[in-house]
Formats: C-alpha cells, sequence, structure tokens
C-alpha cells in the first residue's frame, strides 16, 4: 500500500532524511519511531504529497507521490504533528467542508459526519469554535478530518501527544479498529504505544531507517534471549554456579555482585526454553529461601535504545538536531 | 474542479470573524462621507446657478457627483483592498492549515479561484453597498441620474477591484505575514497608481507605456460612461498576470527540491 525507495530530502546542505526505504502491506498499522529530529515529519510530508523529495520515489495505493499526486490525496487522511486547523470555523461546518473538499458525495456527508464524530468523541463539541476547544479535542477533531473521506490509507503524525491518558486510549483503540480495512502510518516517540497498536515497526534515526519488521521479529532479533529475574537467599557462590549449571542457561549476570543480603540476578535463557520451574527445583533442593522468580518481557523500548545508542556511539554523539 | 466548497469556506471565514464587517463598516463611512461632502457641495452650488441658466447648462450630476465619487471610491480602494486579501494565504501558511488544504484532493488553482471568488464576493457586497448614493440622489434628492454613466462606472469599479484582489491574493501567497502581505499589495498598486506621473519626463514610446501601465490612466474613462476595450484589457490582463504569478507562487512548494 505504501512504497518507500531510497527517499531523500535535503535542505540546502542539510539531509533530513536519506535513503529511506520501506514498505506497508494493506491494512497494517505501522508504528514509525524514531527521536526527534529524526526525519518522521518529513518522510510523512512526503508521503502526504505536502512536500516533494530530492531524491528517491515514494508510490502511496500505487500512485507516485510526485507525478499523481492528486490520486494519492484522494485515498489518504493526513495527520500533520501541529493538528492545524481553521481557528474560526465551528466544529461540524469544518467537518462539512473537509467531507466535500475530499469529495464525499453530498447525500452521504450528513450521515458520515455525524459517524466520525461519534466515533472520534466530538459529537459534544460540534457546534463549538475550534478556538476554544481543548487541546485534546482539537486532536481528536483533526484525527476525523482525516477518516471522514474513509481514506485507504491513514498518515497520523504523533496522533496521541497532548491528550489525557484515558483520551489516549480511546484513540488507541480507535486506531486499532481501522486496521484491516485501512493502512495506517503513524509516527510516535511513545514507544509503548506502538507495542500495543501497531503490527510492525519501522525505525528511523538521523534520517536513515535502522530496523523495520514486526515487533516480535525484531526483539527476537535483538534479545535472542529469554531473561529470568531472580532473587535467593543463600551463599551467593553457590547459588550462581547452581543457576548456571542448569541446562539451557546462557548467562547468568550478578545484579548486584558487592552487596549483601539476598542474591539478585538476571538468568538469560535460549529463547522457548523455560528455566523458571528448573531455579525453584534447586532452590528447594538447597533449602534456599526463593524469594523473587519473574520472567522480564523484552521489550520495544530496550531495542530501541539499544539501536539508538549504538547509532550514537558509533558516531561519536556529534550530530545536528533539525526538527523537520 | 472543487472550487465551491473552498469558496464556502473563505466566505464563513471572512464573516464568522470579524474581518468583514470591520472593512465593510470602515469602507462605507468614508465612502458615506465623501458621498456627503461632493454632494452636499454640488446642491449648494446648484443653488447658486439656480438664477443663472447659462450657468446651470454645465453642471450635472454626473460629472459632479459621480465622477469624483468614483475617484474618491478607488482612492480608498488603493487602501483598502489589500486588508480584504491579506488573509487569504498568509494565514493558511501561519497556522498551518496550508499543510491540510494542500494535501485535500483539489487543484492548487481551485484552491485559487475558491479564494479568489470569495473575495470578489466581499468586494461586490462592499460596492453594492455604495449604490445607497445613487438611490439617495434619485429617491430623495429627486435629481435626475444618468444611469449609463453610473453602470459602466460600476463596471469600471468591479474591473479595478477585481485586479486589486488578485494583486493582493500574489502577495498573500508569498508570506505568511499578514501585514507584509498587505504592505506589498498596497506597494505594488500605489507604483502603478503613480507611474503615469514619471511618464511626464519620458518622451515617445517610453512614456506611452508608462502612461499605459497607470492605474490611474484607465479608470476615469468608466465613470465618464465609456467602455473603452483599452481600459477593460488593462484590467484583465493585470488580474490573469497576477492570478498566474500565485499560482505558480502556490505549485513551486511542489516543484523538486
Amino acid at each position: 500500500m505504501i512504497e518507500v525507495q531510497n527517499l531523500t530530502k535535503r535542505y540546502g546542505s542539510f539531509t533530513a532524511i536519506r535513503d529511506v526505504t520501506f514498505s506497508v502491506a494493506p491494512g497494517e498499522i505501522v508504528g514509525f519511531l524514531g527521536p526527534n529530529g529524526a526525519g518522521k515529519s518529513t518522510t510523512m510530508r512526503i508521503l502526504s504529497c505536502f512536500m516533494p523529495a530530492s531524491g528517491g520515489t515514494a508510490k502511496v495505493a500505487g500512485y507516485d507521490v510526485f507525478s499523481e499526486s492528486l490520486e494519492v490525496r484522494r485515498r489518504i487522511g493526513y495527520l500533520p504533528e501541529s493538528v492545524p486547523l481553521y481557528a474560526d470555523m465551528r466544529v461540524a461546518p469544518y467537518l462539512d467542508f473537509v467531507a466535500e473538499v475530499k469529495g464525499v458525495p453530498r447525500s452521504a456527508r450528513k450521515r458520515r459526519i455525524a459517524e466520525v464524530m461519534d466515533r472520534c468523541l466530538i459529537a459534544d463539541v460540534q457546534n463549538r469554535l475550534i478556538r476554544n476547544l481543548s487541546k485534546g479535542y482539537r486532536q481528536r477533531v483533526g484525527l476525523a478530518q482525516a477518516i471522514v473521506s474513509d481514506p485507504h490509507v491513514l498518515i497520523l503524525d504523533e496522533p496521541t501527544i497532548g491528550l489525557d491518558p484515558r483520551q489516549i486510549a480511546e484513540i488507541r483503540s480507535l486506531i486499532k479498529s481501522l486496521a484491516g480495512e485501512h493502512t495506517v502510518i503513524l509516527s510516535t516517540h511513545i514507544l509503548p504505544e506502538v507495542s500495543m497498536v501497531c503490527t510492525g515497526v519501522v525505525i528511523i534515526n538521523k534520517g536513515a531507517i535502522v530496523a523495520q519488521g514486526p515487533i516480535d521479529r525484531l526483539v527476537e532479533q535483538f534479545f535472542p534471549t529469554a531473561r529470568v529475574e531472580v532473587e535467593i537467599v543463600g551463599p551467593r557462590p553457590a547459588v550462581l554456579d547452581g543457576v548456571r549449571g542448569i541446562p539451557g542457561v546462557v548467562r547468568v549476570e550478578d545484579a548486584a555482585p558487592d552487596g549483601d543480603g539476598p542474591a539478585r540476578f538476571v538468568v538469560e535463557s535460549a529463547r522457548g526454553r523455560d528455566v523458571r520451574g528448573e531455579i525453584f527445583q534447586l532452590a528447594a533442593q538447597q533449602k534456599w529461601n526463593l524469594l523473587e522468580l519473574r520472567q522480564v518481557g523484552m521489550t520495544l523500548e530496550e531495542v530501541f535504545i539499544r539501536i539508538v545508542a549504538g547509532e550514537e556511539s558509533e558516531a561519536g554523539g556529534g550530530s545536528t538536531e533539525v526538527e523537520a | 474542479m472543487r472550487i465551491w466548497p473552498i469558496y464556502k469556506k473563505e466566505l464563513r471565514l471572512y464573516f464568522t470573524s470579524p474581518v468583514a464587517w470591520i472593512i465593510l463598516t470602515i469602507f462605507l463611512a468614508i465612502a458615506g462621507l465623501f458621498f456627503y461632502a461632493i454632494f452636499g457641495n454640488f446642491t449648494r452650488v446648484s443653488m447658486q446657478v439656480a438664477m443663472n441658466p447659462m450657468g446651470a447648462r454645465d453642471l450635472n450630476v454626473t460629472d459632479a457627483v459621480l465622477r469624483p465619487l468614483f475617484a474618491n471610491l478607488s482612492v480608498i480602494l488603493l487602501l483598502v483592498m489589500p486588508l480584504v486579501t491579506m488573509r487569504l494565504f498568509a494565514e493558511e501558511r501561519r497556522s498551518g492549515t496550508i499543510e491540510l488544504l494542500l494535501t485535500y484532493p483539489v487543484r492548487d488553482g481551485a484552491v485559487l479561484i475558491g479564494k479568489y471568488l470569495a473575495a470578489l464576493t466581499l468586494y461586490g457586497t462592499m460596492i453594492a453597498a455604495t449604490l445607497a448614493y445613487p438611490a439617495i440622489i434619485v429617491l430623495i434628492a429627486r435629481a435626475n441620474v444618468e444611469w449609463g454613466p453610473l453602470l459602466t462606472g460600476y463596471v469600471g469599479l468591479l474591473l479595478m477591484g477585481g485586479m486589486f484582489l488578485a494583486v493582493g491574493l500574489f502577495a498573500s501567497s508569498l508570506t505568511e505575514n499578514q501585514i507584509v502581505a498587505a504592505v506589498v499589495t498596497f506597494g505594488i498598486l500605489l507604483i502603478f497608481w503613480i507611474i503615469g506621473w514619471t511618464a511626464e519626463f519620458a518622451t515617445g514610446t517610453l512614456g506611452a507605456v508608462l502612461t499605459h501601465l497607470s492605474i490611474l490612466e484607465h479608470n476615469d474613462t468608466f465613470a465618464k460612461g465609456v467602455l473603452d476595450t483599452k481600459d477593460i484589457i488593462y484590467y484583465l490582463n493585470f488580474t490573469a498576470l497576477a492570478l498566474f504569478l500565485t499560482l505558480r507562487s502556490l505549485e513551486s512548494r511542489r516543484w523538486n527540491g
């Protein structure tokens, strides 16, 4: 649905993105992840036909964003990061304007707008001036204008920024419900959001793509082992040696090597191999007190930090940050 | 071409914000003052020449009231019109709404024409309200108005105003600052207003060209009741050029950079 090939954008001598290549399959929700200034907004502006690229191609729904811009624009819903709305318009007339511009037929417009306002939870403010709305409501009006024409592809730049936790949950479930019939690409720097909402992820840093794919596969790729956090009261060296002896254990990392008291350590084992039972059996045999035994799920957050931090140290930390 | 929704939106924004009302009020207040002064003067002079049939021969409403009124209206327009158009693109740029507007499935040309027609509608309302003055002359003062020159005078106002709006739209498309847009519009219009004055010092072809370029040169003929194709084409040309440049300025954002 979205195909991006070697996309490059330069602002003068500054390269915002270089050689960005990725694709999004129909019905997928892909999270576009990266620190501030990584090039997320730039990529989205090119995909939404607001800005031309300096090099490379981007196709949305099979149409080129540069040469077939109008066809692309018929099929997308776009929500820019700053959520620009006409402050002097009221919500319902504003959505009516958007629907009309986007070619929603007159007969379907009224019903469609009511439906979208319900879905985005803005029906109660439909007669208010946009300038008087809170940030959360504006954000949802912005989302409503993106989906009002029921587009194939949604391009959402930080859709949950500025919302309160309850609204965030509501918007996330709304976006999730769009999957299947719509293809969604959303940028964010809130990592849990990606794990909660998205099926795939594209990680971008300093204008270049550093990782992409389904979330669980990325986690596996960067963290090939399963981890268990253990806390046992007992003679430290004996405990550590005992755990190391369990088959399948790859590594045991002492969390507090110099500390007194109970031994705290992280056990890494081959993925798919659960060693918790054996650790319990070991402690029981030796009559050690087992205080804690907890599986640590490796999250996208750790993948992200590892990737971005790795890049950072390779580059020597000297980078220019430009929010585009 | 989805001109209609853009047009409706712009008109709505004109009239839901105070912009249109303030412009209408100020324009009509100033125009009314001019009309009062000119017509008051005309009635005074009429009284004086009433005793003298020879003097009254050359005195008529068209020359003594309407022509000076149209001349004065065009000067007011020179000052007011930049305020009508300054918002149209500059505000969209400043608030960022242009990012959404230009990613909707609507051609740049349709956006431009929609906005232009909305401004033209506001302008039409402004000058339609000034029809009250000839109505006062006819209904209250019971004087005769020559309908021909009145009609051509309004055609001239419409053509000139249309050109002012096109220039304003162009200036507005260049900047995100409304004040810059207004000042640039006023500057361009004023230069073309007075460019004829420099013609006095130029000779031959250059002088003729400078004279032809002057807005001033073209707007009096209409009020005299003359529809000269030279003047009509001048305004239409100028309007078309300004709109074309605006379209280019809009499209330039899509050029490969």
